[in-house]
């Protein structure tokens, strides 16, 4: 009833892509989560005239299709000869990126822990470290994880325009057995079904923290 | 260390072109909210007539656009179709590929913009004696619109970020096709696709200003 000339091989092609999916996408959301935190916190101790010059160079990165980022950010690297393999650069664009939407997260959770609640922590002692460690640290957290979350879907989807710096993830392997095989609905749909796979239960477990962490 | 020259100039010199496909960007990015705003609501309703096979179409649709890259959503509209005997040109399979995406994501809003408008007013309308498609028009809607409208802007800020990918299925009408062609003839890559972020920034930039004004006017009470 229905053949197809998909081989075995072929879809352990589509899982190496699939693999180099995910390694661009863990890569680059564990820097861009640091830097996001550093950036975050510097945001919110610099209040927001001190930190405008940072607002402003993130806001680039929001404001900036990713495609054009990495050809950018390619062409970039080729000028200041620093010969970046196309993994390396495709994960330095993307983790700025995260880092840039990571920021807005990470202050919006800071500032989401009441100043009476923080001031409390100060006047029992503790130290700005201790305070944030020990008070702010659980209570953003709470707040931040579900948009989070939502960020690492978002960067592992983005991370498909890795492709055009000749990186091999999942959509390119996909559309080379396209351009082999000429069965475009059928292999694109099984990519599209590991997209699927991949995110719609974490989203769903962003969902549920959203409402169960939720303060009403 | 730093051995290469700069040509700005050629890159200014193309920008009558540049912003000639920013005006295409711009009508892509419209279009497919437009069409993306439409179907939302549509799905919206779907979603809300407690019909099993109508919402569960409607939830199809927003988990799938918005669990699968938007780049995948326009090759399936390019590539993808073309098993049914439908071949798109790349304007169209992007314009598709888009509100496609839109239309998942604004449905999402909107279902949590409903959830902001209390119940107990559908029922007041009902009990004046409005059908609930005039109570839905008449006194959810507004509200359902003016909640969503923040989201809406920055979907909106997506689409026009979302039409640069039409360069990777042939497009070379809009900014990025233009550029990515003049890229081609003189290998400027830096200078030209740098011109082109920031026509794309200063045009998001233009965008969420123009919403903000138009929300200030408009939901003023």
């Amino acid at each position: 009833m229905f053949d197809t000339a998909l081989t075995m091989a072929d879809l352990g092609f589509l899982a190496q892509g699939a693999a180099m999916t995910l390694a661009v996408t863990v890569v680059s959301v564990i820097a861009g989560t640091v830097l996001g935190i550093v950036f975050g916190v510097i945001r919110n101790q610099a209040g927001t005239y001190w930190s405008l010059p940072l607002t402003f160079l993130l806001d680039i990165f929001r404001s900036v299709p990713l495609l054009i980022q990495l050809v950018l950010g390619n062409a970039l690297q080729s000028i200041l000869k620093l010969g970046w393999a196309p993994f390396t650069t495709s994960c330095v664009v993307l983790s700025l990126y995260t880092a840039a939407y990571c920021t807005e997260i990470v202050r919006g959770g800071i500032s989401s822990v009441p100043p009476t609640t923080r001031r409390a922590a100060r006047s029992l002692g503790l130290t700005w470290w201790q305070d944030m460690r020990y008070i702010v640290a659980p209570l953003a957290t709470r707040v931040s994880l579900p948009a989070w979350i939502g960020l690492t879907l978002g960067v592992m989807k983005d991370s498909a325009l890795v492709l055009w710096l000749g990186l091999i993830e999942l959509l390119r392997a996909s559309q080379i057995l396209v351009t082999r095989l000429q069965e475009p609905l059928f292999i694109l749909l099984i990519c599209g079904a590991i997209y699927f796979i991949i995110s719609f239960p974490i989203a769903r477990l962003g969902g549920y923290l959203e409402r169960r962490w939720s303060n009403d | 260390m730093f051995s290469y020259t700069f040509h700005w100039n050629q890159a200014f010199k193309a920008l009558p072109q540049m912003l000639e496909g920013a005006l295409v960007t711009l009508q892509i990015a419209i279009l497919s909210m437009a069409i993306g705003l439409a179907v939302a609501l549509a799905l919206t309703l779907f979603r809300m007539s407690g019909n099993r096979i109508l919402s569960g179409f409607a939830t199809a649709w927003v988990e799938i656009a918005r669990n699968t890259p938007a780049l995948f959503q326009i090759y399936m509209a390019h590539f993808g179709l073309g098993n049914f005997g439908i071949h798109l040109s790349p304007y169209t399979a992007l314009l598709v590929g888009i509100a496609f995406n839109n239309a998942g994501y604004l449905a999402e809003n909107f279902r949590g913009a409903l959830k902001a408008i209390p119940e107990t007013q559908t029922r007041a309308g009902r009990s004046l004696g409005m059908t609930s498609l005039q109570a839905f028009r008449y006194i959810v809607l507004p509200q359902m619109l003016r909640v969503a409208f923040l989201p809406a802007t920055n979907q909106m800020v997506w689409a026009i970020l979302m039409t640069s990918l039409g360069v990777t299925v042939g497009m070379n009408t809009d900014l990025a096709g233009i550029t990515q062609e003049l890229n081609a003839r003189s290998f400027r890559t830096f200078e030209f696709f740098a011109l082109a972020a920031v026509i794309y920034y200063l045009i998001a930039k233009a965008v969420t200003l123009a919403a903000r004004l138009a929300a200030t006017r408009m939901f003023r009470y």
